[in-house]
């Protein structure tokens, strides 16, 4: 057993653990493209170097992506309860599993396999060319039906995916009759929101915005920060300072670089 | 009497030959009163007006071209008279291979004249006996389906066509007994009749079954080949079972129970059904059979039986009747078993049984038509203690009635004298005990129909008030007066230079009985108890009869009041019987069958209640389960490798 | 080299894949124990290869990464589409069948 294998074995081994008892989906999917580079790297110690990069940029690198972009839009933030609701589902699973994996082990450890093969003895052009060789030759129907799959599974994503289109889509015109309607029957401010404030000291969204009075206008937070309750105070001495800015009574302090 | 022993004995000859010319034309004869039947019952109310006369006049059509046909096989040779007709392929299966073959020979024809000749006699005497009823046109319509039954019958020349003849003649048996339908009574005569010949049915059907069995035919001629063929035991079945179908069609015992209630259907039906023609087919059954019986003395043997048994209930039944119709019923009951003990003694008895057959249609039917004359006359009363003293405003009625009297009792010249007294010889010929049963019958016989004449036609009068008797029309009168003469000369007619004895021969075979007691003083002793008979009854009934029957009576009268205690029998081992059988399956339908059937629900619900609690809709769930398939899979090809 | 390691490493993840399927409830994360049975059978077949010393192993490993890929992008359709509908992406809220 060679140094190497037995650490992306431990590797791999941990990163099929740490999915399986992750609370958090994101986790889990973490842990498994942790487990399917170790894969990677096993598949070039066993001489399959294409195999391995297309390990590396299918798996980890398309369709873990496409995990992850699906966790996003599901909601990443969900973490799963790991407590068993089916009664007696997880004692039986794991005894299953179990017996299963000794069964494997055994049978297959009491195989005999010969190991004294040498691939790059059988071809001598190259993994690719072999593997190339093979895939247009030998199992050339096999790669059309996996086109052909590809291809089914492609429309049948888009098919899945696909949300008809309930309302129709409003105008421009429409849009503007619509606020005004709303306007007139609750009040609601046609226009724009306020934008933020924006000071020489404090230039982001969620400094508020205020009126000639000094008050803050509503509105000039985004909600999201307002509910977070992460809106910046305005101070006594804020409204002092503006009030010397716009009498000259306060020079502008330069920063170092030129800028406040 | 004397002549006959100067005929030699005869085998029987059958030896059918293709009909050609006239012959051809034989199905005319049931075609045209079957024409009728479909005309009059398929017309509906359209035909009220002709049918009646239509119905009248086909059977008589048809009786014409019989006597034509007779007059044609006269003139043809001995051997040449059985002619065939193979109308179609009928059944045509593997080797079960029917015709639908009709066959005229001197028996048949017998037959056909006898059917056609009274039928037309009694179609005549209904147009005046059913004047008055509304349904005439379904009585003539149901008349003339029995006439083309009963010709299909007697023409057939293989068992499975009788078959169909012998059916058709119950269902007319059965339409005309219930004709009338507002009376529960004929309903439920009507339906014993019915169910009373399934029985016998049953045992026609399972002999010619066992006849295609052992022969592999069942056309009289290929019988008639091949019996020779079969062995003891299936010649001996055969004969049994179509003695139970003749037993069932003719009311003998034990299935002679139906024949008296069948009394309910009108008297025209009476005398041409369950007198002259139908009750007889079990006769002609069992002599045209007689290839079987010539070769089974244990089934000969059964018929004898059959008929002496019969013979005697008949008459002791017919003592204490005091419904007319009934005692007349009773009295045919008796004749027929004289003729079924006649066919069961071989070829020395079956010309007797058909010379009798033949006479007794004409005088049975003849007192019949009397009877409904009668009847006619009272208000449809048939209780003799109502009647008395009727000769004197029925004269002409009473007249053919007597005649018909003198004839069953035997009194020579009459019919009944030369057909009776040759079965009594022929009796005495084979048993001892057949013989004077014969004579003992002929006593009662004797006793019963004096009583009979003497409560009806003499005595006192004990009309009921509104009873105003009067002489039937001629459409009536006429058929009695000729069936009357049929009466006095049938007899001497058959009997003359052996004439009937020549005909049938050759189909039946003929054998001259040797009865061990000189012929003449058999004769005298006959008519000496036929006179003693006679002499009780009139010093019974000559003066004096109660209205009403006496109920201080024997138990021998109270038994034969009740037919012997044929229905008490039939309730008490058939319907009760059946009926235990009946509960007693149901009981083991109810809790074995079902408990079974019930046991394989509830299984399969207990199994699937268990089964579904697997079904718990989660995925992974049948993960589980998959994934546990798959390692038992693997647990399993383990073990094999080990 | 000997290759029964790598089979045997094989098994384990793929045992570990199979409990994940089983008793997570999440369908996202049983899908990527589903991947991780499918990777496990592919080491497999590329440590088969290896000790058969051609290359049919992993032309079949190829095969199963193309098809794993295909079924990814079906079975992550069916979840958003379930999760649209039922705002929710456990499996055991999908059980309908329950008889």
């Amino acid at each position: 057993m060679s140094f190497a294998f037995a650490v992306c074995a431990t590797l791999s081994v941990a990163g099929a653990l740490g999915m399986l008892l992750s609370k958090r989906a994101v986790h889990s999917a973490l842990f498994i493209a942790l487990t399917m580079i170790n894969l990677a790297v096993l598949y070039l110690q066993l001489s399959a170097p294409f195999l391995g990069m297309v390990q590396i940029i299918v798996y980890t690198g398309a369709v873990m992506m496409l995990f992850l972009f699906v966790l996003m839009i599901v909601g990443v933030d969900s973490s799963d309860s790991l407590t068993e609701t089916l009664k007696g589902q997880r004692i039986a699973s794991i005894v299953v599993a179990v017996g299963l994996g000794f069964l494997l082990t055994s049978s297959i450890g009491s195989a005999v396999i010969s190991t004294e093969n040498s691939l790059d003895a059988t071809f001598a052009g190259g993994n690719v060319q072999a593997i190339a060789n093979l895939m247009f030759g030998k199992y050339v129907l096999a790669l059309e039906v996996t086109a052909a799959l590809l291809v089914t599974a492609a429309v049948g994503a888009m098919v899945l995916a696909h949300r008809e289109r309930i309302n129709p889509k409003l105008s421009q015109r429409e849009q503007q009759q619509a606020r005004f309607v709303d306007y007139a029957l609750t009040g609601k401010h046609p226009g724009p929101l306020p934008p933020s404030g924006v000071y020489a000291r404090h230039n982001a969204v969620d400094t508020p915005a205020l009126l000639p009075d000094g008050s803050i206008a509503a509105n000039s937070v985004p909600a999201p920060l307002q509910a977070r309750g992460s809106i910046r105070d305005i101070t006594e001495s804020d409204n002092q300072r503006v009030i010397d800015l716009s009498e000259g009574n306060v020079v502008i302090e330069r920063g170092e670089d030129g800028r406040n | 009497m004397f002549n006959l022993i100067a005929l030699e004995s005869i085998h029987s000859v059958v030896s059918s030959e293709v009909a050609t010319g006239v012959f051809a034309k034989m199905w005319l004869l049931i075609a045209l009163p079957l024409m009728g039947a479909i005309v009059l019952l398929l017309g509906g109310n359209r035909t009220n007006s002709f049918g009646p006369l239509l119905a009248v006049g086909l059977p008589i059509a048809s009786f014409s071209f019989a006597v034509y046909l007779w007059i044609e096989l006269l003139a043809l040779s001995t051997q040449s008279r059985s002619q065939n007709l193979v109308l179609f392929e009928w059944i045509n299966i593997g080797s079960f291979q029917v015709p639908f073959g009709l066959q005229l020979d001197p028996l048949s024809i017998s037959f056909v004249l006898l059917i056609t000749g009274v039928g037309s006699l009694i179609h005549i005497y209904s147009l005046g006996y059913m004047d008055h009823d509304l349904g005439k046109r379904r009585f003539f319509g149901y008349l003339n389906l029995f006439v083309a039954a009963m010709l299909l019958l007697v023409l057939a020349d293989n068992y499975l066509l009788l078959y169909v003849g012998w059916e058709g003649v119950g269902l007319a048996s059965y339409l005309l007994i219930g004709y009338y339908q507002h009376k529960p009574s004929a309903a439920a005569a009507a339906k014993k009749a019915f169910v009373v010949n399934r029985v016998g049915d049953v045992g026609l059907s399972l002999a010619i079954m066992l006849m295609f069995l052992a022969f592999h035919t069942v056309t009289f001629a290929g019988i008639s080949d091949k019996a020779e063929q079969g062995s003891a035991t299936a010649l001996f079945l055969i004969g049994l079972f179509l003695l139970i179908g003749a037993a069932g069609k003719s009311a003998q015992v034990p299935l002679q129970s139906w024949l008296l209630d069948a009394m309910e259907g009108p008297t025209p039906v009476s005398a041409l059904i369950h007198a002259a023609t139908m009750v007889t087919a079990g006769v002609y059954l069992i002599v045209r059979s007689n290839s079987i019986y010539d070769l089974s003395i244990a089934a000969q043997n059964a018929v004898i039986v059959v008929g002496v048994v019969t013979l005697l209930a008949g008459a002791v039944i017919g003592i204490a009747k005091d419904d007319i119709k009934k005692a007349l019923a009773a009295s045919t009951m008796s004749q027929i078993g004289y003729m079924v003990l006649a066919a069961g003694l071989g070829p020395i008895g079956y010309v007797y049984a058909i010379m009798h057959l033949l006479t007794h249609g004409f005088f049975k039917a003849g007192m019949f038509l009397g009877a409904g004359s009668v009847m006619h006359a009272m208000n449809d009363e048939v209780d003799m203690r109502k009647y008395g003293a009727l000769r004197k405003v029925m004269l002409l009625t009473f007249s053919t009635f007597f005649v018909g009297y003198l004839a069953i009792l035997g009194i020579p010249p009459f019919a009944g004298f030369y057909s009776k007294d040759l079965i009594i010889e022929a009796a005495f010929d084979r048993s001892l005990i057949a013989g004077f049963a014969t004579l003992l019958g002929a006593g009662v016989t004797a006793f019963y129909m004096s009583r009979l004449v003497l409560m009806t036609f003499f005595s006192n009068k004990r009309w009921e008030d509104d009873a105003h008797p009067h002489e039937s029309p001629l459409t009536m009168t006429v058929p009695m007066v000729i069936l009357a003469i049929g009466s006095v000369g049938s007899g001497f007619l058959l009997t003359f230079n052996d004439s009937l004895k020549k005909w049938l021969a050759p189909v039946t075979g003929y054998q001259t009985p040797e009865p061990p007691i000189a012929v003449p003083i058999l004769i005298a002793m006959t008519l000496i108890t036929v006179a003693a008979g006679v002499a009780i009854a009139v010093m019974l009934y000559w003066r004096q009869v109660a209205s009403t029957a006496p109920n201080d009576v024997s138990i021998f009268t109270k038994a034969a009041r009740k037919d012997l205690y044929g229905d008490a029998i039939n309730e008490a081992v058939f319907m009760r019987g059946g009926q235990k059988v009946v509960s007693a399956t149901k009981v083991f339908d109810n809790s074995v069958v079902e408990g079974f059937v019930q046991f394989i629900s509830r299984l399969t619900l207990g199994i699937s209640n268990l089964v579904r609690s697997s079904q718990t809709g989660y995925t992974r769930n049948y993960a589980l389960a998959m994934l546990l398939g798959v390692a038992l899979m693997l647990l399993l090809a383990a073990i094999v490798r080990l | 080299m000997d290759v029964t390691n790598y089979v045997i490493l094989s098994s384990i993840l793929f045992s570990i894949g199979a409990v994940g399927v089983l008793v997570r409830r999440n369908a996202i994360v049983m899908f990527m124990s589903i991947e991780l049975m499918l990777n496990a059978a592919n080491l497999a077949f590329v440590a088969f290869a290896r000790a058969n010393g051609n290359f049919d192993g992993q032309v079949v490993a190829f095969f199963v990464m193309v098809v794993a890929a295909a079924e990814v992008v079906i079975g992550l359709a069916i979840i958003m589409a379930i999760f649209r509908t039922r705002k929710t992406a456990s499996i055991d809220e999908a059980s309908l069948l329950r008889a």
